[in-house]
């Protein structure tokens, strides 16, 4: 549910580090929260995103909720799966199912998120 | 994302609040009740089986009025907008309860079960209000009884092209006697049951009343039917896509039947109607807005509280706003996002392109006749 190699944020985004590219997603716990997910709105490649600033929003059939990059830095990449098809997001969240890729301005940034066993205790 | 589980509230729960549960649904505070939003498969999945198959709903949440005696019919005539002096023995009737501005306190469903006797079932979140407001007039009046049946009744909904054929099997085949719109007894599953051929999905079925103590089993006769069991999540986009109004959001105090395309019905005539005079003036003036619905042409899903926009300025600013989003979601029948709205008069002919404007951002939008989906 909450792979070991993956650093969470509280507000329910996972980052996985590729040198110093982060891929960015919502955690499972976000997700099923949320329910079907029907819309993602991400912003353009080559945008800035502060560290745990708004980067675009996600709604499922009843709600919208914001989405905060738990990284700082320049937007590089974005998934156009979860444009098309944003139901990606509730079957691999971890995967297929990503949202943003950010290239990190500084890598101590990554010191303010939490390990999967820390992350999980706050969901209970 | 979290949503707030600190409920100071003690919330009602209806007789099948346990089969919920332990169906895993997810319960949300719901105008005081503990309510399914949806169950595991998620609301998409139960949207589409009741647009394909056939969904249950507990909708014994809803407030359940019984009026007996040889003054009922003259007194429902005084607060209800339908023409229950013409109302036939087995019909039912769509209706509001107007004030005295015309102003729409509910709106509800009322039906003759017997000579002299009538069921009005009303919308949960108004209960309260309605009792407010029928309470002293009955007070004032003489020759029937009410009685408020909700407690000691479950009330559960199936809906769907299949519906009437499963109600059908556990009957002999009673049920199918019962023709829109209409509400008759029969015996479904050993049970004695009343069943209303209406509901508020845009589809064929039933609304079944059971005793209380019958619904667990009523509920669980219909799941192995093949029902799937469904949410409140999944109705509201149902009746969004089939057109139909809820009140609290599409419709308020603040709306009349005729600006919210209902003047239908709002039948004024009779003779002791609290509301009569207004809704008559009503009927005869032009209203200035109008309660359309909208399918968006660009990327967005409208919401209740948006503003709507006049297009042609191309932009969201606070001058151009010509109305206000009141319902809207992602329908999976139609792909896209829905909702409804009041707007100026002049912008409420079908093809009018407008402007939602989505948390900031303005999202093309076009009016389109309702319902966006229709099989009944």
């Amino acid at each position: 549910m909450y792979p070991d190699d993956l650093k969470y944020s509280k507000e329910h985004e996972w980052v996985r580090m590729n040198g110093n590219i982060a891929e960015i997603g919502v955690t499972v716990f976000a997700e099923e929260s949320l329910g079907d997910v029907v819309f993602v709105d991400l912003p353009k490649a080559g945008t800035d995103v502060g560290q745990f600033a708004k980067f675009g929003e996600i709604e499922s059939v009843k709600a919208v909720s914001d989405l905060f990059s738990p990284v700082g830095g320049k937007i590089v990449e974005v998934n156009a799966a979860t444009t098309d098809s944003p139901e990606v997001v509730n079957e691999e969240p971890y995967g297929t199912g990503w949202l943003i890729k950010v290239e990190v301005a500084d890598a101590s940034q990554l010191d303010e998120l939490m390990d999967s066993a820390t992350y999980q205790a706050t969901l209970e | 994302m979290l949503s707030d589980k600190s409920q100071d509230q003690i919330l009602k729960k209806t007789v099948l609040h346990s089969t919920h549960v332990e169906s895993n649904a997810k319960m949300v505070p719901f105008v005081g009740w503990d309510m399914p939003v949806q169950y595991a498969d998620g609301i998409i999945s139960e949207i589409n089986a009741v647009r394909n198959m056939a969904g249950i709903f507990d909708v014994s949440h809803m407030g359940r009025l019984e009026f007996k005696g040889e003054g009922a019919q003259l007194f429902l005539s005084s607060f209800l907008s339908a023409n229950i002096l013409a109302l036939k023995i087995g019909r039912g009737k769509y209706n509001f309860i107007c004030n005295e501005d015309g102003g729409i306190i509910d709106d509800a469903m009322v039906y003759r079960t017997g000579d002299q006797s009538f069921l009005l079932v009303i919308n949960a979140g108004n209960a309260d209000i309605d009792m407010e407001w029928i309470n002293p007039l009955v007070a004032k009046s003489t020759g029937f009884n009410m009685n408020v049946v909700t407690k000691e009744t479950a009330m559960i909904a199936i809906q769907g092209p299949k519906a009437v054929g499963i109600v059908d099997s556990l009957s002999n085949g009673e049920a199918s006697n019962i023709r829109r719109f209409r509400i008759g007894n029969a015996t479904v599953a050993g049970i004695m049951a009343t069943l209303a051929r209406t509901g508020y999905t845009g589809e064929d079925g039933f609304e079944i009343t059971v005793s209380a103590d019958q619904g667990e089993k009523l509920w669980q006769t219909l799941r192995e039917s093949g029902a799937i069991e469904s949410g409140l999540g999944a109705r509201d986009v149902l009746r969004l896509e089939a057109g139909l109004p809820l009140h609290g959001n599409d419709l308020s105090t603040e709306t009349n039947p005729f600006e919210a395309g209902f003047g239908r019905f709002a039948y004024y005539e009779a003779p002791n109607s609290i509301a009569g005079a207004a809704l008559r003036r009503i009927s005869e003036t032009e209203t200035d807005r109008a309660l359309v619905g909208f399918k968006m042409t660009g990327r967005g899903i409208p919401r209740s509280g948006l503003n709507i926009c006049e297009s042609n300025l191309g932009n969201n600013d606070e001058s151009n706003v010509i109305g206000r989003v009141t319902s809207g979601t992602y329908s999976p029948t139609v792909d896209g996002g829905i909702g409804m709205g009041y707007v100026d008069q002049k912008y409420s002919a079908t093809g009018t392109k407008i402007i939602i404007d989505v948390r900031g951002r303005p999202v093309e939008a076009e009016i389109v006749d309702m319902p966006f989906y229709k099989r009944i």
